[in-house]
């Protein structure tokens, strides 16, 4: 087999002094759902942080597309087509939803923005309602979606989400995760997710990481996660 | 806090009321003894003396207990809403009488009559408080919504015919005053506030010390015509340059800052170059300044009473108004370069890219832009731009020396884009207007002076009455005069962003 979209190996990150990954290799292959789970604070957001470069890893490797991009600033990893629905949304609150869209499509030049504004507004029609609208007065849910649409304008080779069900009702995260597996399934989106909401995650992915205090200690499939008792008592006890 | 509102003020002149203002008054008091009731001053020996004030400390308590007493008065607001209508048509009918006193010829009285009644009769049936539901009231949103739209080309119209109107009513003596104190003073100051918009209202970089790309275009000027003999056309872009440069230079230190940190390196940066400019004497001349510094010409005519003067070629009667006229619509034309050009990269991706980065840095770089070149180019146009100003200044004044550069300055530049509602271009030339015209209006008020005493001089209490003002626009209207945003684009129409979702201190 080819090599991995996405490559991570031993990857160390650090806030200060303190030790946020320990060295982690996991792997993203094209055409995937990836997802990686874990407790509050064990390194999720850090380690889908580190990909875009801001913490840069203090060790290790990151390669996309046969591309080593631990060392390179932010703006020119995204200008590899891996884009990034962040925690927290971090949508322009007084743009309009129209400008966020724009903003998504800056590295491109605009060359394809047309369609994909058309795109973005069958995939979420909710979007179109609200063009005119100023990001900031969008609902919880219209922001998460708004941000995944804003990723999706610049056409990514591979679309890291951070928390996407992250104070949403239950409706909407099954919505927005319908959304997610009909790109995947469609189009052959690479998605990395990470996620509390291990339930969901691991029921969309392909394959799954666990994350325990900076480390990975346990991966495998979808299925074969959600069935192992370690996962379950860990993170689905407390039933969905 | 749950309590009703019927409750929430005690009724007006009950005991607890009286028992609020004398608390007040006595905070007021304490606050106020050190400042009004003592002073000391040099006797016949020039030995220091305590005098006491007291009088002064008791009006001031005095003042705030009536204050305090009447704020408890039902609805206060509305009285106080109608207490300022008045006092504007108040104001407006003694400008009226002044017109029609003064020495004017009559065509004068007339033309500036109508102006001033139209505009005045406009403003305040438009400003004038009113019910909502009532018809009047709808009239009046129509009206508004008019106005703001046709507001910017009468503007201009009326800004290139400004000259002309004054020089025709009033004569080249008279006129002097308004084109030159009024109106390129005024313009100066529009022309910077937009050139700052670019860097605080459009990237959201707070830069206190804006007015050193004014002095580096002002010294680039005065050093270049005085030692190379170069025009004023071919010294403006270099001016231009060589700020927008030192903008680089500033831009690179600070790329990491942001908020109060960046604010503070600016603030340095501006005295930096000031001290620069006072201590590089062999090139600067220091504290003397540069003088003789070449004057405008109009396009090689230069404005003598000369025989290849101005006046003389164009077969017109020598007067120095006619180079005032002329810099009047060189400094309109480089504020509307000013606005034109922000108005066209706010809507290309740059302008874009400083929208978002003033609103999220970290989304912005996962977007893919270079934050770098974006703060660099947005540091960059506004320096570029206040280095136009100030190549102006110094051909407009003949003369440049550091006085003229002061931390003052920023913080005027930087009050009239706060003030004016940052990103939103009319709302600084408003601004601008506002607190540069009424600094030279009241010099001329002297209405003050039969009220107190011949010895009073209004001007010295600008930075007072600038500073209630400034309290007043906090409370009233915290995002500025114009404080609702266009959007950059839009799909069908137009729609602008009412104030209420527009971030304070922020477009």
């Amino acid at each position: 087999m080819s090599e991995p979209l996405l490559t991570v190996r031993g990857v160390e990150t650090w806030y200060g002094n303190i030790v946020a990954l320990k060295g982690v290799d996991l792997d993203v292959r094209e055409g995937e759902i990836v997802t990686l789970i874990g407790a509050n604070g064990a390194g999720k957001s850090t380690m889908m942080m580190t990909i875009c470069g801001a913490p840069r890893a203090r060790s290790g490797s990151i390669r996309f597309a046969g591309l080593e991009i631990s060392q390179m600033p932010t703006h020119e990893i995204a200008r590899l087509r891996i884009a990034q629905s962040p925690e927290g949304r971090r949508i322009f609150p007084r743009m309009t939803v129209y400008e966020n869209l724009q903003m998504g499509a800056a590295i491109d030049k605009f060359a394809h923005f047309d369609d994909d504004l058309e795109r973005m507004f069958t995939l979420f029609p909710r979007l179109k309602d609200r063009a005119r609208q100023r990001g900031g007065t969008l609902s919880g849910g219209e922001q998460q979606m708004l941000a995944i649409a804003r990723a999706l304008m610049s056409r990514p080779r591979l679309l890291l989400l951070d928390e996407p069900s992250l104070g949403l009702a239950p409706i909407i995260v099954r919505q927005i995760f319908q959304i997610i597996r009909e790109l995947n399934h469609r189009e052959g989106l690479t998605v990395f997710l990470v996620e509390q909401n291990a339930f969901h995650a691991l029921r969309l992915a392909h394959r799954g990481y666990v994350m325990v205090n900076g480390l990975i200690t346990m991966s495998g499939s979808g299925e074969d996660l959600l069935a192992r008792p370690e996962v379950r008592a860990a993170y689905l006890e407390g039933g969905h | 806090m749950g309590a009703k509102p019927t409750d929430a003020a005690p009724a007006f002149f009950s005991a607890e009321a009286i028992g609020g203002a004398f608390r007040a008054a006595l905070v007021a008091a304490g606050l106020a003894f050190p400042i009004l009731a003592l002073r000391a001053e040099p006797d016949l020996n020039n030995q220091l003396v305590l005098l006491n004030r007291w009088p002064l400390l008791l009006w001031a308590a005095g003042i705030v207990f009536v204050g305090h007493l009447a704020a408890q008065i039902p609805h206060v607001g509305r009285i106080l809403k109608w207490a300022l209508f008045a006092g504007c048509t108040l104001v407006l009918v003694w400008i009226l009488a002044g017109v029609a006193n003064s020495n004017l010829p009559l065509r004068g009285k007339i033309a500036l009559f109508t102006l001033i009644a139209a505009s005045g009769f406009f403003g305040l049936l438009i400003a004038a408080p009113c019910a909502p539901g009532t018809p009047f009231h709808d009239f009046q949103k129509r009206a508004r919504a008019f106005a703001g739209k046709i507001v910017g080309p009468i503007g201009i119209v009326a800004l290139f015919a400004f000259p002309l109107v004054m020089l025709w009513t009033l004569g080249p003596g008279g006129s002097l005053k308004w084109i030159n104190n009024y109106g390129v003073q005024i313009l100066i100051y529009v022309m910077l506030g937009w050139g700052l918009n670019i860097v605080v209202g459009l990237a959201g970089l707070l830069d206190l010390g804006y007015v050193a790309f004014y002095a580096v275009g002002a010294y680039a000027y005065a050093l270049l015509s005085t030692h190379f003999g170069l025009s004023f056309w071919l010294c403006l872009p270099l001016a231009g340059i060589l700020a927008a440069f030192w903008g680089i230079i500033l831009g690179f230190p600070v790329l990491r800052l942001r908020g109060d940190y960046l604010a503070i390196v600016t603030l340095a940066f501006g005295e930096i170059i000031r001290l620069v400019l006072i201590n590089w004497t062999d090139v600067t001349n220091g504290n003397a300044g540069l003088s003789s510094i070449p004057r405008i010409t109009f396009f090689g005519l230069p404005f003598t009473a000369a025989d290849n003067g101005f006046a003389a070629s164009f077969g017109l009667e020598f007067s120095p108004i006619h180079r005032n006229i002329f810099l009047f619509y060189l400094i309109l034309c480089l504020a509307l370069l000013t606005n034109v050009a922000t108005l066209r990269l706010r809507r290309l991706p740059i302008g874009r890219a400083w929208e978002a980065l003033r609103e999220d840095e970290i989304a912005c770089r996962s977007l893919g832009i270079n934050t770098t070149s974006t703060k660099l180019t947005a540091f960059a146009l506004g320096a570029m731009f206040g280095g136009f100003a100030g190549s102006f200044f110094a051909v407009r004044q003949g003369f440049v020396n550091p006085d003229s550069f002061t931390f003052l300055e920023s913080a005027t530049i930087l009050a009239v884009v706060v003030l004016g509602g940052m990103g939103s271009q009319i709302g600084v030339a408003l601004a601008a207007a506002a607190m540069i015209g009424g600094t030279e209006i009241l010099r001329e008020l002297d209405l003050l002076k039969a009220i107190f005493g011949p010895d009073f001089d209004p001007a010295q209490y600008r930075m007072l009455i600038f500073g209630f003002a400034m309290v007043a626009m906090m409370i009233w209207k915290p995002r500025g005069l114009v404080s609702s945003r266009e959007p950059s684009i839009f799909l069908k129409t137009r729609k602008s962003v009412s104030a209420s979702h527009v971030r304070e201190g922020h477009g």
